[in-house]
């Protein structure tokens, strides 16, 4: 029970740990990543090859004078920031690592918290950071972050309704909520194989769900100034993008568990290395993705943003559920 | 049933941790940043001039509609989990269900987008 105890524990602190560090080197990812594709060379000053810069941010948002406007609602001002980071900590906790290791006699599970309902959890979880963001822009009692808000309350709820029809295929074939047995369901076919379209519904969503371009419009900075963090600054400032990188860090997350495999190598004998690093190398494959698109398309008009999502996704989802209902009658028993 | 229950007792220990890190990541803030307010810094934020309204717009009833469109197929999404996840065991039976389930779900659909609720000029 004791040993327990201790493996939880540390198990949780590594997780704390390593979402902390993605989250840090995902923003100079982000920025080195855009450098190169501007051809540009990016940040390159703090440490070698700029790799100091996540900390410079840091400290230096840390010591800056936090500004709260006269006319703000002040504890929801505050609670806001607060409510974008916590849902996405929440979430990677029930993300299966990889499988079972054996360390010091004791068979450890790589995953904090094997919740035999983790699908429904995410989702129920994910939809909480729309609070953090309509909450801000309403606190904030100024005309640009409450438009911001508010689209982004449209388009984020829009985006989930499309997001959860298109993981339906994989609940289907997989038969489960369970990621750890959605992972064991892929052992020699993974999702995206049988799942292109979900798959691609899922990268689309998922990238409207972040507020991440073409899809940004609740901050687009050409029309909103920045959208609903505009009187946001320092630390308050700096959590709504620690929370946007921790989702960018859970939506690749569950991407890789969902249609890529999760920790299964792509063939099996490449099996020698562990299951671990196939599912990192399959995480910052999405989270790579995520960054090409922000740098390659620009920004969509709104009435756009929700024609696609209402007049596109959600038809072409409940096809993609139809059409893997057959096709799964056809090939078991006709 | 123990089993199942201590599987969220770290799930609980992770919502502690998020939302301390929230807490204390402002309240460190709080304490080493420098403050130095004074009006014309604190006013609300409208491209250098005074205000001259109060930040509460009037909101586009557009919005609601979207609402009340993503309240309705949202429940209908959560009826389909259950069904997704037992669809192997329940064969011919769930694929007539469900496919009459889609076909009265896309009449409404079909009837929102004819009166122009998924229209957004």
């Amino acid at each position: 029970m004791l040993a327990l105890v201790v493996i939880t524990i540390v198990k949780l602190l590594v997780l704390f740990a390593f979402t902390m560090t993605c989250v840090a080197y995902g923003t100079l990812a982000e920025r080195k990543v855009c450098g190169h594709i501007q051809d540009r060379i990016g940040p390159c000053y703090c440490g070698p090859r700029g790799l100091l810069q996540p900390l410079a941010d840091g400290l230096k948002l840390f010591f800056k004078e936090d500004i709260t406007p006269s006319e703000v609602d002040k504890p929801v001002f505050i609670l806001a920031p607060v409510l974008a980071v916590a849902p996405p900590l929440l979430a990677i906790g029930v993300i299966p690592f990889g499988e079972s290791i054996t360390l010091f006699g004791h068979k450890i599970p790589l995953v904090v918290a094997d919740v035999n309902v983790a699908v429904l959890y995410l989702f129920a979880v994910a939809s909480f950071s729309v609070y953090s963001i309509v909450l801000g822009g309403w606190a904030s009692n100024s005309k640009y972050p409450l438009l911001g808000g508010l689209r982004s309350a449209a388009q984020m709820i829009s985006y989930e309704l499309v997001l959860g029809l298109s993981i339906m295929g994989v609940i289907m074939l997989a038969g489960s909520f369970s990621l750890t047995d959605i992972v064991h369901a892929q052992k020699h076919w993974w999702f995206v194989l049988t799942q292109p379209l979900g798959f691609l519904i899922y990268i689309v969503a998922a990238t409207a769900e972040l507020n991440r371009l073409p899809f940004d419009l609740p901050e687009a900075e050409s029309e909103l100034v920045g959208g609903y963090h505009t009187e946001y600054s320092s630390m308050k400032f700096a959590m709504f993008f620690l929370g946007e990188y921790a989702n960018m860090v859970v939506a690749s997350a569950v991407g890789a568990c969902l249609f890529l495999g999760g920790w299964n190598p792509p063939f099996a004998f490449l099996s020698f290395i562990p299951g671990i690093i196939w599912f990192l190398i399959k995480l910052f494959f999405i989270f790579f993705t995520l960054l090409w698109i922000r740098w390659s398309w620009p920004r969509l008009r709104y009435d756009q943003l929700m024609t696609f999502s209402w007049k596109y996704l959600l038809p072409l989802s409940l096809l993609n559920i139809v059409a893997t209902a057959g096709v799964m009658l056809w090939m078991h028993r006709i | 049933m123990y089993h199942a229950i201590s599987e969220y007792v770290p799930v609980l220990i992770l919502l502690a941790l998020a939302v301390g890190f929230g807490v204390v990541t402002l309240l460190v803030s709080f304490l080493v940043r420098p403050n130095d307010p004074y009006p014309d810094k604190l006013s609300p934020y409208e491209c250098g001039i005074d205000p001259f309204t109060t930040g509460k717009l009037q909101i586009p009833v557009r919005f609601f509609v979207i609402v009340m469109l993503f309240l309705l197929f949202d429940v209908e999404a959560v009826f389909m989990y259950p069904w997704a996840a037992v669809y192997k065991k329940i064969g011919w039976y769930g694929f007539v269900e469900m496919f009459l389930f889609i076909v009265i779900l896309l009449v409404g659909y079909i009837y929102a987008w004819a009166k122009g609720a998924l229209e957004w000029e």
